[in-house]
């Protein structure tokens, strides 16, 4: 069994023309916590997608679990999509289903679960998260968060093997995003499961997290564990680090001098 | 003049790849042992949307045009003194024609258009990005149970119009304008002959059922995820749509009359 559940080697990829990633080089640890964090726009919900084979690579290769993910036939690379959870940034709840429904829905489809025991798990799955007590709402009724915690109760719901979270503490207030992060760091402990988080949230990432890559402009500019990460003094490092509006990656989109274009009359 | 060409060209390529894609999209759809005991619930529940929900629209607009056509048809038959055989217009004209076009306009219109816009939702907010994600096929769990109901669906409200349209006519031949009740049915029984004019409705209205849920599935499942790009996938559901209907018409009717 590899060490590494997953393994991305000199991967590119471009979208319309825009070069995402230009010979990217991943590799995370079985078991472990995983971190990408990089400036928005820099391609991390993508390298997401790409892991999960949603998207398909310009060129590189995507192991998981040892196999090339974007060479499987279709029927297996839905066998692996069973092990691998993502959760996605808007949640993507089926908006026909109520919360129960939409989190008993990979169970339905995967299990052969008698109604009894089907309901157990949803519940506790729903309580993990917080929301038992909202089983029987339907998505429209939730607010932001409520309904990416509910996804969350979703992605979890068949305990997969790997575990991908975009963005997920992004419009959580302070006590759930708080349960958040130890419900995350408790899946992996207690299920062995490693998850990749995806987050601009960089405190509470970096508190749960064992590895961090930085992406940016296409590619890994840091690499290792927080603590390292915090210490460090590349200035492109510090200043995603600290926040710093002004340092290598610029705050503003390429544009004219913003004199010249407001007297441009 | 030039770049008049190779955009002209280019707009070829593009038609050429969109039909090549639906083709594969249908074959990827249709290609699967579904497992119908565990769809049965969505399929049920499009059944009713597509179906049961259809049938106001059908049965006021088969109704109507039963009535026009009624009452157009006895002022010409009345001319030459035929006016009883406006059962025999009523019949022919709508169980091979009228029944089976005017439902599959008014489905692709109704259905087909909110199925497109219920897809390319689904595909914006990333619903079937999650269902592929989970190891579920969504061509298999959401687009099968669509295409199952829409092809059962049509063929009903098709033959539901057709026996509402008759009702119409007889209800302005018969109760308005004095046509003899029974040379009303006598005519229409001895003029229609099921295999030729009954079947043939039903088997184009199985066409018709056919080309408008396809075209209405992968209009949405192929839609660009924007509140823009859904708007000009249910357009294009309903003018393809409405083409392909009229177009197999033609060809249907051709190869029926001509004995093929």
């Amino acid at each position: 069994m590899p060490s590494n559940l997953v393994e991305i080697t000199d991967l590119r990829f471009s979208h319309d023309k825009r070069v995402i990633f230009n010979g990217v080089n991943i590799a995370v640890q079985r078991g472990k916590i995983t971190a990408i964090m990089g400036p928005s726009g820099s391609g991390k919900t993508t390298l997401l997608r790409l892991i999960g084979a949603l998207l398909t690579p310009d060129s590189g290769e995507i192991l998981v679990n040892g196999s090339n993910i974007h060479q499987l036939s279709r029927s297996a690379l839905y066998q692996a999509r069973r092990k691998m959870g993502l959760l996605f940034q808007s949640g993507a709840l089926f908006t026909h289903l109520s919360v129960f429904d939409n989190v008993a829905f990979p169970l339905r489809e995967h299990t052969r679960l008698n109604e009894a025991m089907l309901r157990d798990i949803v519940l506790m799955k729903l309580e993990a998260v917080g929301l038992r007590g909202a089983a029987s709402l339907m998505p429209s009724e939730l607010s932001g968060g409520m309904a990416r915690r509910v996804a969350l109760a979703r992605t979890i719901v068949l305990d997969p093997e790997l575990m991908m979270y975009d963005e997920p503490f992004t419009g959580q207030d302070p006590i759930s995003m708080g349960v958040l992060v130890r419900l995350i760091k408790r899946l992996n402990e207690l299920l062995q499961t490693t998850t990749i988080i995806v987050s601009h949230d960089v405190n509470e990432t970096c508190s749960i997290a064992d590895y961090v890559y930085l992406i940016a402009a296409g590619r890994v500019i840091g690499e290792g564990e927080p603590q390292a990460l915090q210490q460090s003094t590349d200035p492109l490092i510090r200043q995603f680090i600290y926040g710093e509006a002004d340092g290598v990656v610029p705050f503003h989109y390429p544009a004219r001098p913003y004199a010249e274009e407001l007297l441009d009359a | 003049m030039l770049e008049l060409i190779s955009r002209l060209g280019q707009r070829g390529l593009d038609g050429a790849q969109s039909i090549g894609s639906s083709g594969l999209f249908l074959l990827r759809v249709l290609a699967r042992r579904p497992d119908l005991p565990r769809l049965w619930p969505a399929i049920r529940a499009q059944l009713y949307f597509i179906g049961v929900l259809s049938c106001l629209i059908i049965v006021v607009s088969g109704l109507f045009i039963g009535m026009v056509v009624g009452l157009q048809g006895y002022n010409t038959l009345e001319k030459f003194g035929a006016g009883s055989q406006l059962g025999q217009l009523l019949a022919l004209s709508i169980a091979r024609e009228l029944g089976p076009v005017i439902s599959a306009l008014l489905f692709a219109g109704r259905a087909g258009s909110a199925l497109t816009a219920e897809i390319g939702l689904m595909k914006a907010t990333e619903q079937l990005a999650s269902m592929d994600m989970m190891g579920i096929d969504p061509l298999g769990r959401i687009i099968y149970p669509r295409f199952l109901a829409g092809l059962i669906a049509l063929p009903v409200l098709s033959l539901i119009f057709t026996v509402v349209a008759i009702y119409g006519g007889y209800f302005i031949g018969v109760q308005w304008l004095g046509v003899d009740s029974g040379s009303f049915w006598s005519n229409m029984q001895a003029a229609v002959n099921f295999r030729l004019d009954v079947a043939s409705g039903i088997i184009k209205s199985v066409v018709f059922a056919f080309v408008a849920i396809w075209i209405a599935m992968f209009q949405g499942f192929t839609c660009i995820p924007t509140a823009q790009g859904i708007s000009q996938a249910t357009t294009r559901t309903v003018v393809y749509s409405s083409l392909a209907v009229l177009g197999f018409d033609f060809l249907l009717t051709a190869m029926m009359i001509g004995g093929w």
